[in-house]
């Protein structure tokens, strides 16, 4: 009658840092942890990911700054939030005190601010809970007009080596990259190449959508960030491409962080077999606040019935199974 | 059925998978009643649930929010939970079409609702089109608390009025108004609750409708030194506070405005709080006093 409780090692490495679960929230979709955890016991994730934390407080857009698209949204709330000391004081000292294991995800305007806030972070009281950080280069540079780092190879080779210089031995640096690129395994390299110890793939991709009725822009900021399971395929064809990359020994080997459309479990088996290493689950929580935690039982579940006894093993198993 | 997905001891709020149990005609809207366990017992008037739009494979991803009409904590099906819902877009089509028997993801009650007086005061309360649904259990409240309760209900039109006969029930006067004047007063909610303030010596003004109605409440109250506590509708992709898609610029105690969540701060504020003059044409700008507004760069 009841199916047998699946027996597979769902463990993960990330950059020399042990997780017990693959599965991990998305920035900015789960805010710091507090309202998500009403619904899921945070501290059972491999990881919180945190809303990406920037230097001084930020008030975000105006609004609208969503709109539904099909089978996604676009959102363009501009990464609001209090400020590092205040976010160290309040939400790290929070998920601290709960035990969560923690990945903040830091942004800046400049390269050294980015420095600024992880230097900030590592140097804090309750660094302990902090599993690594996440450089969300994908945010756009305000210092050269609206370029993201991401976009720019010279400009994301200097965050990631300026922030590298305030992290500690054993804290991995994961890099948040941008689709929004010509050539992702180029940015992948560069940032590999400037220290970081794995990648989170993908961010949002920019879209717009028109209010048909005033026949203007719906976002009051024209542009957003489109995610959801529209953006399914384009996640995981990067995640593809810089793993296919690492395979062929073009580019220095590193664990994949994968994000964008995970709303089910084979929606995370998918970015598995095509190279991720970890899961992140962001848009899809806007309606299952459950489904970070839920994903990783569908997934194992999966991977049980596939035979194998590692999640590992499933890593980019895909690239193995292709003959073109 | 109806099924618990997620409830954290001591969360305040349920996640379910709830039956449908009722779906009838109110004017223009519908009228839904919900199975809902766990969700009764922790709701108050002013507060909404956040419904899903089909199921795990629907290309509608976020929830959509309707205020509580009703609870009852334990009838013949447990506890259930009614909202009044009008057909607006794609999602709220797909809502209004549900049958009893069929299920829909619940999960509520969410936000704060609305405060009470601690004194027995006059009270005014105006709904307009469907936003009068979550009035009729605060004025029963009210008047358990031996407030006196004048409800003014408004609309564009007879049929999007919503509660006319409920209101005589539960208000000690009852005033309806419409812009086409087919019935009650013509003209807008604005135009007549002055007066009704100035009759009743009312001290405090709840309001529920469009936001341009709130906002002309809020003034309205201010004109007269007393309070309006307003249930503000910002378009909100979750409901329970991880988006960050469903700010408002409002004042704190100290005056300092910051971009708030009205899913999780409201959606009752204060209407003396809320910074009105930053929403204009269907946009809402960050004032430029707001914590962390942009800088202007010249
Ligand atoms: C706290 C609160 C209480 C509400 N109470 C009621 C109620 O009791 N009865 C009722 O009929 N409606 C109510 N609404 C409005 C209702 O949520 C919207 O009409 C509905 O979300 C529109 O969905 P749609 O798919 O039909 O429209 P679409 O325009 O296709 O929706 C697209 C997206 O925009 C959002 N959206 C669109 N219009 C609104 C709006 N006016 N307010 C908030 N989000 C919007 C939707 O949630 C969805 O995410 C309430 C809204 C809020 C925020
Ligand atoms: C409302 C919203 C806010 C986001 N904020 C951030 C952020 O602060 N930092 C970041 O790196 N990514 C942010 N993202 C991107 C997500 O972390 C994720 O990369 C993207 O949404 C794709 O995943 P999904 O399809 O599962 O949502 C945000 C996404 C959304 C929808
Ligand atoms: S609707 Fe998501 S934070 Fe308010």
């Amino acid at each position: 009658m009841s199916t047998p409780a699946p027996a597979v090692d769902m463990s993960v490495d990330i950059g020399g840092v042990r997780l017990p679960s693959p599965m991990m929230t998305a920035s900015g979709c789960a805010a710091n942890g507090r309202e998500i955890h009403r619904f899921i016991d945070i501290t059972a994730l491999g990881a919180f990911v945190t809303k990406s934390v920037k230097l001084d407080p930020v008030s975000g857009r105006g609004t609208p700054r969503m709109a539904e698209t099909p089978s996604g949204m676009l959102n363009s709330i501009g990464l609001q939030g209090p400020g590092v000391r205040a976010f160290v004081e309040k939400d790290l000292a929070w998920l601290h005190s709960i035990g969560a294991r923690v990945i903040v995800s830091i942004a800046g305007n400049t390269a050294s601010e980015f420095a600024r806030v992880a230097r900030t972070i590592v140097r804090s009281r309750y660094a302990s809970a902090v599993a690594a950080l996440e450089v969300n280069i994908s945010c756009p540079n305000v210092a050269n007009r609206g370029l993201v780092f991401a976009c720019d190879p010279a400009g994301a080779h200097k965050v990631l080596t300026l922030v590298r210089e305030e992290v500690p031995r054993g804290l991995p640096m994961v890099a948040k990259l941008s689709p929004d690129v010509t050539d992702i395994v180029e940015i992948a390299d560069v940032v590999l190449r400037a220290g970081a110890h794995g990648l989170t793939m993908i961010n949002t991709t920019l879209g717009v959508a028109i209010d048909t009725d005033r026949l203007r822009p719906h976002l009051v900021a024209a542009t957003g960030g489109l995610s959801g399971p529209a953006i399914r395929p384009t996640a995981v064809r990067a995640i593809w491409q810089v793993a296919g990359a690492m395979r062929e020994g073009r580019i220095r080997a590193a664990p994949i962080v994968g994000v964008g459309g995970v709303r089910h479990g084979t929606d995370a088996l998918e970015l598995v077999a095509a190279g991720a290493t970890a899961i992140q689950v962001g848009t899809a929580a806007f309606n299952d606040p459950s489904a970070p935690h839920r994903v990783g039982v569908e997934l194992e579940q999966l991977v049980a019935d596939r035979g194998f006894e590692r999640l590992a093993d499933v890593v980019g198993i895909a690239h193995e199974r292709f003959t073109a | 059925m109806t099924r618990t997905i997620a409830a954290r001891e001591g969360a305040g709020v349920v996640q379910l998978e709830a039956e449908v149990i009722g779906n009838v005609a109110a004017g223009s809207y519908r009228h839904l009643t919900l199975v809902t366990p766990g969700l009764a017992e922790l709701a108050r008037p002013g507060q909404f649930v956040a419904l899903s739009v089909g199921d795990g494979t629907s290309s509608m991803l976020l929830r959509r929010s309707f205020s509580i009409h009703k609870v009852s904590p334990a009838g013949t099906y447990g506890g259930t939970t009614e909202i009044v819902v009008a057909a607006h877009g794609a999602g709220t089509r797909l809502l209004t079409a549900l049958e009893p028997g069929e299920s829909v993801g619940v999960i509520g009650p969410l936000g704060r609702g609305f405060p009470l007086p601690a004194q027995p005061v006059p009270c005014v309360l105006v709904g307009g089109g469907y936003g009068s649904a979550p009035l009729f259990w605060l004025a029963e409240q009210l008047r358990e608390r031996g407030c006196a309760v004048e409800m003014v209900l408004g609309a564009a039109s007879a049929d999007r009025l919503f509660g006319v006969v409920e209101a005589r029930r539960v208000g000690d006067g009852v005033t309806v108004t419409t812009d086409d004047g087919s019935v009650g007063v013509r003209g807008w909610v604005s135009d007549v609750v002055p007066d009704l303030i100035e009759s009743t010596g009312a001290a405090v003004v709840y309001g529920c409708g469009p936001m341009g109605m709130l906002r002309s409440l809020s003034a309205i109250a201010d004109e007269h030194g007393i309070v309006a506590q307003v249930a503000v509708e910002e378009a909100m992709a979750c409901g329970i506070g991880v988006c960050m898609t469903c700010v408002m610029p409002v004042r704190d105690e100290s005056g300092t405005t910051s971009m708030v969540r009205s899913c999780l701060d409201g959606p009752v504020f204060r209407g003396d709080r809320v910074r009105w003059e930053a929403f204009e044409d269907g946009y809402c700008r960050v004032p430029e006093d707001a914590v962390g507004a942009p800088t202007v760069v010249r």
